[in-house]
């Protein structure tokens, strides 16, 4: 399928699918801004979303033929390393995929919502909001340049504080909770930058490759180290670590529902995605202070995130604040990964950043479902909801059994994969935590499955009706890939091993 | 150790103005406070990366005097291939060769000062954003302390927590 679309894409698309990738959504999105109706920015966006993913195809395509494994673009032709660079291996390319295709299916699924939640004259600016987002997304995820990387991580967040308090139509909260996540975000990218001037001062170079072939005859060097710490708990923040994580549930549960469903399903696994790309290709994990940073930092906070998370998605009433909370624990399994440093634990953790990214798409979508039908999203309030929207809700079931990690679906498939690795390097009582939380995986998903399938509705005399189609197209396609995925996993796991060996083999990153 | 303390004087500048910034945003209460501390951190970086920038006994860097690009070829030429000029600038193993090699006069490095520009750029449009934020805030809430909206938070979601459990036993009679 993506060689018969690599074959029909134009010469042209071919040769610059790397910057196109990222410019077609960020040009649309000053365009939605002027567009006077809310349906046609709603259609563009798709269009835009759309694109990208063809091209996120197309650039797949070209890794995996390719004989190094790496499509490089000179933005300008300006040559490394005095202009920036876009550099797509098979670490980037995976990512691409999960973000652009997760994008597509969100912007078809959101019409209904936004419809719903948000003020007549402020949707095509939401949808503007929505592209830039994107772009600065995918931007991140491409880029070769840590400064660059900056810039489209600092786009992608300040449309993401706007998207948040747009929740302020149902609940004004939501203005609050963007008002802390821009504190803790702004934070957060400031720590990076002030790594990467750590970094610009020891090495004298921005593209990433540069620094990571200068790093080596630095080891000990304390900028260097201090480069290092500053660009991890910078990084950590936006990926919402263990316990640099206080501003995510607030900003899940209170955002508009298709903005929940986007960010859960890309922000943090792109924030993630950088932190990888720092930890295992600029920095090499052979360097003393990283086997440190690993052993005594990360393990211990990704045990902690899905053990403690876990816990405190238990006692919580609200279904979006249990899932955020869940989500927060399966970083967590996802740093455990990390902090293996090995191929197999890397890859690990990529694997479940995938299914993740598509059990967690489904569940907040089956949520958003609810919150178009009838306005509440306590847990009491999805009482009985098996009985009269059964298609939205079968969809909810299936991606949280999925979350637990049940055999037969995705969700199982990545821990299996995590729980070799661990056994690998023997760590069996980090094992025994996963299998831990995932009990307390089965509590907090069982209680919302008890009240939607065994408990009568709160109140029989409201209406209640099913999603419309709209939604549950994209739901469904999210709820089979689990199921898809987790009986047929080649796909999804050939695709993280590579990207694992991507992150690893330096040598092809290197000059 | 004065002289260790005055060598090193503009990153202690840094480190103080940082951390002044820092507290300010996590310990006050007043979100235009907030603000204010957050735009300070953020401002301290651009300090942080110009200092960097400086080269002992450099000057601004633009070229002038002998190491003027009219000096040696007609503008035109120059700016024709961006490749060919670009070769002649990049450095091989830390030593400047081609025409740089030969400059008279020491330059600080502009990059950084560069770097800021963008840099300063996000860091008004973080400032705009958050402040829109505040106003919203204070048209929802009526405060800007965050101690009392968290206050009025709370209220609000016991006060439905009762309605709901009330809406329940009626229900349930």
């Amino acid at each position: 399928m993506i060689e018969a679309l690599y074959t029909a894409a134009p010469a042209w698309a071919i040769q610059h699918a790397a910057p196109l990738l990222v410019m077609v959504p960020l040009f649309l999105a000053p365009m939605l801004a002027l567009v006077p109706s809310g349906r046609i920015a709603w259609l563009i966006s798709i269009i835009g979303t759309t694109i990208s993913f063809l091209f996120a195809l197309i650039l797949l395509y070209l890794v995996q033929t390719s004989p190094v494994g790496v499509v490089d673009y000179e933005i300008g032709r300006w040559p490394v390393p005095i202009g920036i660079e876009y550099r797509v291996d098979a670490l980037n390319a995976m990512i691409l995929l999960v973000v652009t295709s997760i994008g597509l299916l969100a912007s078809v699924f959101s019409w209904p919502t936004v419809a719903a939640e948000i003020r007549k004259e402020k949707r095509p600016f939401f949808y503007s909001a929505f592209m830039v987002c994107f772009a600065g997304l995918n931007g991140v995820t491409i880029t070769g340049d840590a400064f660059n990387l900056f810039v489209f991580l600092e786009i992608s967040s300040i449309s993401t504080y706007v998207l948040v308090s747009l929740g302020a139509g149902r609940d004004r909260r939501a203005l609050p909770a963007a008002f802390n996540y821009l504190i803790m975000g702004t934070i957060g990218a400031s720590f990076y930058i002030i790594g990467i001037g750590f970094l610009y001062a020891a090495t004298g170079t921005l593209n990433m490759g540069d620094i990571a072939s200068k790093l080596p005859e630095l080891a000990g060097n304390r900028s260097v180290l201090a480069g290092f710490a500053f660009i991890l708990v910078g990084l950590g923040l936006k990926a919402a670590m263990w316990p640099l994580h206080q501003w995510l549930p607030d900003a899940y549960s209170y955002s508009p529902s298709f903005v929940t469903m986007f960010l859960s399903a890309t922000a943090t696994k792109v924030a993630l995605y950088a932190l990888i790309r720092f930890l295992f290709t600029v920095f090499q994990p052979q360097f003393a202070f990283e086997q440190t940073a690993f052993g005594m930092l990360l393990m211990p906070l990704g045990i902690a995130a899905m053990v403690v998370c876990s816990f405190q998605a238990v006692f919580q009433t609200d279904v979006r604040r249990t899932l955020a909370y869940s989500s927060v624990a399966q970083v967590g399994y996802m740093i455990l990964g990390v902090s293996l440093g090995t191929t197999a634990g890397l890859s690990a953790g990529l694997f479940h950043l995938l299914n993740h990214a598509m059990m967690k798409g489904a569940l907040f979508m089956a949520v958003a479902g609810v919150v178009l039908s009838y306005q509440g999203t306590t847990i009491r309030d999805f009482a009985g909801l098996g009985r009269s929207a059964p298609w939205t809700m079968t969809a909810f079931a299936i991606a949280a059994l999925s979350l637990i990690g049940v055999p037969l679906t995705a969700g199982f498939q990545s821990k299996l994969q995590l729980g070799f690795a661990l056994f690998d390097q023997g760590l069996w009582w980090a094992v025994a935590l996963v299998v831990f939380s995932s009990f307390l995986a089965v509590i907090y998903m069982g209680r919302i499955l008890e009240a939607v399938f065994f408990k009568p509705p709160l109140n029989p005399r409201k209406a209640r009706k099913e999603a419309p189609v709209i939604l549950l197209v994209p739901l469904w396609i999210l709820a089979l890939a689990n199921i898809y995925f987790g009986i047929a996993a080649k796909f999804p796991l050939d695709l993280a091993r590579s990207a694992a060996a991507a992150a690893f083999g330096g040598e092809a990153f290197l000059k | 150790m004065l002289e260790f303390l005055l060598e090193r004087a503009n990153y202690w500048a840094v480190i103080v103005l940082m951390m002044i910034g820092l507290y300010i945003t996590f310990a006050s209460q007043n979100l235009i406070k907030r603000m204010v501390g957050l735009g300070l951190f953020q401002t301290t970086i651009c300090f942080f990366y110009v200092t960097l920038g400086k080269v002992a006994g450099g000057t601004a860097p633009i070229l002038f005097g002998p190491d003027a690009p009219e000096h040696h070829a007609p503008a035109g030429e120059a700016a024709g291939d961006a490749h060919a000029a670009l070769d002649t600038v990049l450095t091989a193993g830390g030593e400047a060769h081609g025409r740089y090699a030969e400059l008279v006069h020491t330059y600080s490095n502009p990059l950084p000062h560069v770097l800021m520009l963008t840099a300063i750029v996000v860091g008004v449009a973080t400032l705009s954003v958050g402040l829109a934020l505040v106003v919203r805030i204070r048209e929802a809430y009526g405060t800007i302390e965050s101690d009392e909206i968290r206050g009025i938070d709370l209220e609000t979601a016991l006060a439905q927590h009762a309605e709901e459990e009330k809406a329940a036993s009626e229900a349930a009679a």
